[in-house]
């Protein structure tokens, strides 16, 4: 009896590790078909602190409810969600990655603009290469960071540059902000151009230089509920509970109202 | 012949085994954008891509050959040192190939960045720093992929017979002429092998390289970066990036393995 069992457990198990592979693979994974309580999010890294502690205060406010957040680079989430990953809210870095899940006629509704942020550069701390403008990420003897163009944050700072007729001579072109913010919090780049909340967000670990031409090319985040939504209702609420009680902890982080 | 023999039990999970493994790759070969697969392929970024991953794989593999046989020959036979000597030895080689690249990238980035343990002195005497350069990208490709060559040259040379070895001391040849012209002919196949491994680990190395070297066209960005970012904002770019690299290693794989890896087996 024994030796049946065994083999038996093994292939119960293979197939119990295959259904666990397809739904991570799937993305966010938690959510899917949620119970009626549960809201999954697809947010902009940028976004990660304020919806952090905004969804901590929805939770509060309504026992019972929680809210499943999962955060990346906005380009590829809207990829995951054109491929099908299931999410109730979308949070996007820029317009024209909401546009994509929009014309994949994704959403349920219009969505909102909640915050607006801008460029700024951000250097180690004590700024060890006198970076003080835009100017300064032509200096061929610097290590520059930026994203890469294909994501929101590199292509606000292609806008940015060529409107200052600026030629920056990058060293990296990285895959998000975040990334960015990285090298500069190790020190491995003098300057990089991140979002202005990034800047906050690291604290002593870097220092910004704001600059003028940023206010240009400023940045919108809009949110919107997604037409598979488990529980529109709750997606719906939640959305509205960001858009419209989130302001002072957008301001709080260094967000612009729009 | 007794494997005729299988429990029928061990099918199933062979099966879906099998299917794990092969399934996604024939996805990706049926959503390839076949008749603009060549417009993408051709396109500057993709080229320059295809011959930077070459070169530095190239690079990379030839450093592991330089500094990993020997490395092999140094473990083949440390069964008689001290313990912990051998088992930190051991570890050294074997760490690498468990850790998840991006934590080896920031180990890189620790020890030769701007800030680093070595990366620091080394600029201000020399002026040198290591990463966003296409050597970074080399490195980190062979911090990854050496491990694979030192074990599978170790483990030819623990098969090889010593008698060989004993022989050609007996008849004068020096240790050095006896390793070179005795030993090493008699691993090829295990040379080949780990060689080829080498190579296609460092061709599809990714998350040491991003987080060490960076990603900027022609430089640093190579295939997989290349394709990883691809996904981004145009992923029949990014598919075409990835047919390329399974082209590269099955046609790598399957053109050695005729000539040497059979006969290793």
């Amino acid at each position: 009896m024994r030796r049946r069992a065994a083999p038996a457990a093994i292939a119960a198990l293979a197939a119990a590790a295959l259904v666990g592979c397809a739904s991570t693979g799937a993305g966010s994974g938690a959510g899917t078909g949620a119970t009626a309580g549960t809201v999954s999010v697809f947010a902009a890294a940028s976004l990660t602190d304020v919806l952090e502690e905004l969804a901590d205060r929805f939770e509060a406010e309504r026992p019972g409810v929680s809210v499943v957040l999962s955060f990346g680079g906005s380009s590829g989430l809207a990829a995951q969600l054109t491929q099908g990953a299931p999410a109730d809210v979308f949070a996007a870095a820029s317009e024209d990655t909401m546009a994509v899940v929009a014309d994949a006629g994704l959403l349920a509704g219009e969505s909102v603009v909640v915050a607006r942020n801008v460029l700024e550069i951000a250097v180690p701390p004590g700024n060890p290469a006198g970076v003080t403008g835009l100017a300064d990420l032509a200096r061929p003897e610097l290590a520059i960071a930026l994203c890469d163009e294909s994501v929101p944050c590199g292509a606000v700072a292609s806008r940015v540059l060529a409107a200052a007729g600026v030629q920056a001579v990058p060293d990296t072109l990285e895959q998000d902000v975040r990334a960015v913010l990285t090298k500069v919090e190790l020190g491995e780049v003098d300057a990089g151009l991140v979002y202005r909340t990034d800047v906050l967000a690291a604290g002593g670990r870097a220092q910004g230089v704001p600059f003028p031409e940023a206010e240009e090319e400023p940045t919108d985040y809009p949110i919107a509920v997604l037409d598979r939504a488990a529980d529109p209702e709750l997606a719906r609420a939640f959305a509205r509970y960001v858009a419209e009680d989130g302001r002072s902890a957008f301001e709080e982080a260094g967000f612009a109202a729009p | 012949m007794p494997r005729r023999d299988l429990p029928g039990i061990l099918w199933l999970p062979a099966a879906v085994a099998v299917l794990l493994l092969a399934l996604p790759l024939v996805a990706l070969i049926t959503r390839v954008p076949w008749t603009r697969a060549g417009a993408l392929l051709a396109a500057p970024e993709s080229l320059s891509a295809l011959l930077l991953s070459l070169g530095t794989a190239l690079a990379a593999t030839a450093a592991a050959l330089v500094l990993g046989v020997p490395l092999a020959a140094v473990l083949a036979s440390s069964d008689r040192w001290p313990t912990p000597a051998r088992r930190l030895l051991r570890a050294a080689v074997t760490v690498p190939l468990v850790l998840p690249p991006v934590v080896g990238g920031i180990a890189l980035l620790l020890l030769l960045g701007r800030q680093g343990l070595v990366g620091a002195p080394l600029q201000s005497l020399t002026g040198i720093t290591v990463p966003f350069t296409t050597p970074a990208v080399v490195l980190a490709q062979t911090f990854v992929s050496m491990p694979f060559l030192v074990l599978a040259v170790e483990g030819a040379l623990r098969g090889a017979d010593p008698r060989y070895g004993i022989v050609a001391a007996s008849l004068g040849a020096s240790r050095w002429h006896a390793f070179r012209r005795v030993t090493l002919p008699l691993v090829a196949p295990g040379l080949v092998s780990g060689a080829v491994l080498c190579f296609t680990r460092a061709l599809g190395e990714f998350g040491a390289t991003i987080t060490f070297a960076g990603s900027l066209p022609g430089v640093t960005r190579t295939l997989p970066v290349a394709a990883y970012l691809g996904l981004q904002t145009s992923p029949d770019s990014a598919i075409v990036l990835a047919l390329l690299l399974l082209a590269v290693s099955v046609v790598v794989l399957v053109s050695l393995r005729d000539r040497w890896l059979r006969v290793g087996a």
